[in-house]
């Protein structure tokens, strides 16, 4: 058995709602994500920091779930890819990515939906070099990118 | 059949059924599995390449608090494998470890971390044997002693020898023959999802949850790892974060939870980590390649002789059919009058080698293309015309046996010189454009074992519940649902997301030999349009019974069977007929292989056909490649959903760029370089270029409406035609792929001391291969249909 390290307080927004979570100290905010909470549409390529699919947005800008410690979170608000939609009716973003075909297994679509609602908040007309650019930390083994990045063109359309 | 006009939702570019699921973080993949009191399980793996297992003492990790149980080979004694000739994994090994990697234990306890911890803890004393690191050392007898004992000479896993045709006189009447050498790297699927399993005992029987392309075979080898009947366990394909081949065999980690589950009466999950994965691996074979080629004065081939050397790892796995496929599809693009294939497979201390995207053909088509471009530099002839020259005719026999049907070769060549510009292209330094052909099967014609039953099979439902198809088919990201269920809407008159699918599951679903050799769209595709077809004379009886009319004037389209709604109809038809239930089933015509030994391998009810071109400029003092454009045109039959297959094209283009110019599962002293999505190269957002879809719809004759593959078939002439620009560019062969910027740099400079200006193999090995089974090739009216 490991040594038991105390867990400690941790305080956060996710997808709007305030949280008291008692957390170890160095379980990443993806395990937090996944295992506390049980969202579990945040997803793990490597937890090394490589392929982008845990993605989540932390007060607005998009981050790696998997390097993040509970103390680096600590009263932030965090979108998951669960907080994204308005009830039942889909944000944009995920909108184009279902009608351009952006994704195929699906595995690194909710990372790559973070990421791009990102950008899109950020800067609502990227160029096509620029999408590449702010996805190019988000690895698809399935779609070639080129549908993604119809999709987020398509998304800044529905957003103007 | 229906004309093109009468479809209504077949071939529109349609979102796929499950994307609102995934956009939402909501569908559950394997790991997203969350059951009551569930255990978790890590895998204990050897560090070593090769070395005997001297003993293994678990009390350590036994005695930890929070361990449940620990296992090791001596609780799953029992052999099993994907092939039934080559049976030779243990879940975990308890005599001697292959890799590094190699499952030796497994543990079952409260939490991940303490299942680490407890794995850390068990002892294993291991006797370090001599590992074999290549091709080359695994042809000589050992130091110690083989990595297997069911094979040899040495640490040869498998042989093949076989003579189509006469091919000595064909080589004695050619004007010009030409030799080369090729090496093809291995690499690895890198699916976005880790494997991952789940299982569940209750009352006695087993449920498994796990991320694989093809329950049907896991269902058999944990029947007979576990010693359990059939009808005892049921394995339950999740939905799938990429497979790529990846997931199409059974794995340690799959019967670990499944035996650790029985007991301790709880739910065991194992996640694999990223590395363990790389470990895990089953990618495509590093393969050396020669080839001979023998052509008269106008570049018609007369010959061809083909040797092949795999590498194929430290277990059998798919290898037997890998070697076989190597050799197998050269005739299915050129009409070879006279072949001869020579394949070895040998067993070397790396993480074994299975099948991945293309399967044994992508290695032997990039060595094809690229000889053929030289032999048409030496004959002076344009490699696109020397090709054409060859091509193979719709409704033929190829001279090793395959039965060609529709073939769009001479189409999708067309369009893509006509759109990229080929014949016309201006010349500047370092800019290059290349061209390529290839073909691929629509599902394997055999079953991996020998069983007479349907290769695919579904049930179709329609009641209170809706319309539900029932199909064990596997949704893998390719768009098997998708497919499956635009072609029930198209026979039921509805909309693909009026069906409910329930597949992939073998204690619901009839049997599918699953996701694998590009054969859901064909083989369940029509299945499911069998059940569709059967259900929807039902309803057009019932509602024409009732109207007073022929069934040929009810219109079934829109949600509508003729004056009546779909739910009208159905309740209508439930009245008259009872349960609404139909069943379609698909087995692969007889006949369209030969009968010879290895004719398993090869037969498909249909080919698809690609044709690339790729443009890129290279760096000459960097030796960097930056591919700007490629145009891919893809003989499809007739697309499904074209959305979905526009995607698949420009997947597969993209997964061929990084096999042409980063993949690389290579090895330095037994270990692996690269077991992280860091040091594994793969195109990101930036490296990838724009890709040109052109689908060519030439409505094979036995697919659903015509459809045929294209899951697999885009990847194969990617990589030649990345070879074939590079020449053009720099004037330089690169005979080895992946084509990293060392190797450029090194042709280039060898160019400029003199040499000859080719990087890649010298030779190839003597091998010790067997006599050869002569073939007769079919006669004159056999080799035309």
């Amino acid at each position: 058995m490991p040594r038991p390290i105390g867990r400690e307080l941790l305080r956060v927004q996710v997808n709007g709602e305030e949280r008291e979570l008692l957390v170890r100290p160095y379980a990443t905010l993806l395990e937090v994500l996944r295992e506390e909470l049980r969202l579990s549409g945040t997803k793990h390529g490597c937890e090394l920091g490589e392929c982008g699919a845990c993605t989540v947005l932390v007060d607005g800008l998009p981050q790696l779930s998997c390097l993040l410690l509970p103390a680096q979170v600590e009263g932030a608000a965090i979108t998951t890819i669960e907080g994204l939609a308005d009830g039942a009716a889909l944000h944009a973003v995920q909108r184009a990515f279902v009608e351009r075909g952006g994704l195929q297994c699906g595995y690194c679509t909710p990372g790559m939906v973070l990421a791009a609602k990102a950008l899109l908040d950020a800067n609502p007309t990227p160029t096509r070099q620029e999408i590449k650019e702010a996805l190019a930390g988000n690895l698809c083994r399935c779609t070639g990118y080129a549908s993604i990045l119809d999709a987020v063109e398509e998304a800044a359309r529905l957003l103007s | 059949m229906r004309r093109a006009g009468e479809l209504h939702v077949v071939g529109r570019a349609l979102p796929r059924v499950e994307a609102a699921a995934k956009v939402t973080g909501s569908i559950a993949y394997a790991d997203d599995i969350e059951l009551p009191g569930m255990l978790s399980c890590k895998l204990l793996r050897s560090h070593h390449a090769y070395a005997r297992i001297i003993s293994v003492d678990t009390s350590a990790a036994r005695a930890m608090p929070g361990v449940v149980a620990v296992i090791t080979g001596h609780d799953l004694p029992v052999k099993y494998g994907i092939m039934p000739t080559c049976e030779d994994e243990l879940a975990l090994e308890h005599e001697k470890v292959r890799f590094v990697g190699d499952p030796v234990a497994a543990v079952a306890a409260v939490n991940e971390e303490t299942a680490l911890a407890a794995c850390r803890a068990i002892r294993v004393d291991y006797e370090p044997l001599e590992a074999v690191g290549s091709i080359e050392q695994a042809l000589v007898p050992p130091d110690d002693e083989p990595i297997h004992d069911y094979a040899g000479p040495a640490n040869v896993h498998r042989l093949a020898a076989l003579e189509f045709g006469d091919v000595d006189a064909g080589f004695a009447k050619a004007a010009h023959v030409r030799e080369d050498v090729f090496f093809f790297e291995g690499n690895t699927h890198l699916p976005m999802e880790q494997h991952s399993a789940t299982a569940q005992v209750v009352g006695g029987k087993v449920t498994l949850w796990s991320s694989t392309q093809d329950p049907h075979y896991v269902h058999r080898a944990l029947s007979k790892v576990l010693g359990l009947p059939m009808g005892e366990l049921r394995v339950v394909a999740a939905p799938h974060g990429g497979g790529f081949g990846g997931k199409c065999d059974p794995f340690s980690h799959e019967i670990a939870v499944c035996k650790l589950a029985l007991m301790t009466g709880r739910p065991v999950k194992c996640t694999l980590t990223r590395e363990e994965v790389f470990y895990t691996h089953r990618g495509r074979h590093p393969v050396l390649m020669w080839v001979r080629t023998g052509v008269d004065d106008d570049g018609r081939i007369l010959a061809m002789h083909f040797r092949s050397a795999l590498d194929g790892g430290a277990y059998g796995s798919y290898g037997p059919a890998s070697t076989l496929y190597t050799g197998a599809l050269q005739t299915t693009t050129y009409a070879i009058p006279a072949y001869r294939f020579e394949g070895v497979r040998v067993f070397t201390n790396k993480a074994p080698c299975g099948p991945k995207r293309g399967h044994g053909t992508p290695q032997p088509r990039f060595a094809l293309e690229v000889h053929l471009d030289k032999l048409a530099g030496e004959l002076g002839l344009d490699p696109v015309e020397l090709r054409r020259r060859n091509y193979v005719k719709p409704f033929t026999r190829t001279v090793n046996w395959l039965r060609i049907t529709s073939c769009g070769l001479s189409e999708v060549t067309d369009r893509v010189l006509e759109a990229s510009g080929y014949e016309q292209r201006l010349r500047r330094p370092g800019h290059g454009m290349g061209f390529a052909v290839s073909s691929y099967m629509c599902g394997a014609g055999l079953p991996i074992y020998w069983n007479r039953l349907p290769h695919s099979e579904c049930v179709l439902n329609v009641g209170r519940g809706g319309v539900t198809l029932l199909s064990g088919a596997t949704e893998i990201g390719q768009g098997s649902d998708t497919v499956l269920a635009t072609i029930v809407a198209e026979e039921l008159g509805l909309g693909p997301g009026d069906i409910r699918l329930v597949t992939g599951d073998t204690g619901l679903t009839p049997v599918d030999l699953g996701s694998y050799s590009s054969r859901v769209t064909f083989m369940a595709g029509n299945a499911a349009r069998e059940a569709g077809a059967k259900m929807r004379a039902l309803l057009v009886k019932a509602v024409a019974e009732k109207e007073g009319c022929a069934a040929g004037e009810v219109r079934v389209a829109g949600g509508r069977i003729g004056v009546m709604s779909f739910e009208e109809a159905a309740l209508l038809a439930e009245e008259r007929f009872g349960t609404l239930s139909t069943r379609g089933s698909y087995t692969p015509p007889e006949g369209i292989g030969g009968r010879y030994k290895g004719a398993g391998v090869g037969p498909s009810p249909a080919y698809s056909y690609s044709a690339a071109v790729v443009d890129l400029d290279a760096d000459e003092r960097s030796g960097e490649i930056r591919v700007n454009k490629v145009w891919l045109g893809h003989d499809i039959g007739r697309s499904i959903n074209e959305l979905a297959a526009r995607g698949q094209v420009e997947g597969g283009v993209y997964m061929g760029l990084g096999e042409a110019l980063m993949e690389a599962q290579a090895y330095r002293d037994g270990l692996l370089r690269q077991p992280s999505m860091l040091d594994y190269k793969s195109l990101t957002f930036l490296d990838m270029p724009e890709v040109e879809t052109i689908l060519v719809e030439t409505v094979d004759p036995e697919g659903p409406y015509g459809a045929k593959e294209v899951g697999q078939g885009p990847l194969l002439p990617v990589i030649p035609a990345v070879v074939s620009a590079l020449h053009d560019a720099l004037g330089v062969w690169v005979d080895e792929v992946p084509i990293t910027p060392d190797k450029v740099v090194r042709v280039l400079s060898a160019r400029s001391k003199g040499k000859e200006p080719r990087y890649g193999p010298k030779g190839f090995p003597e091998v010790p291969y067997p006599a050869l089974v002569k073939v007769a090739p079919p006669d004159a009216a056999t080799a035309s249909l």
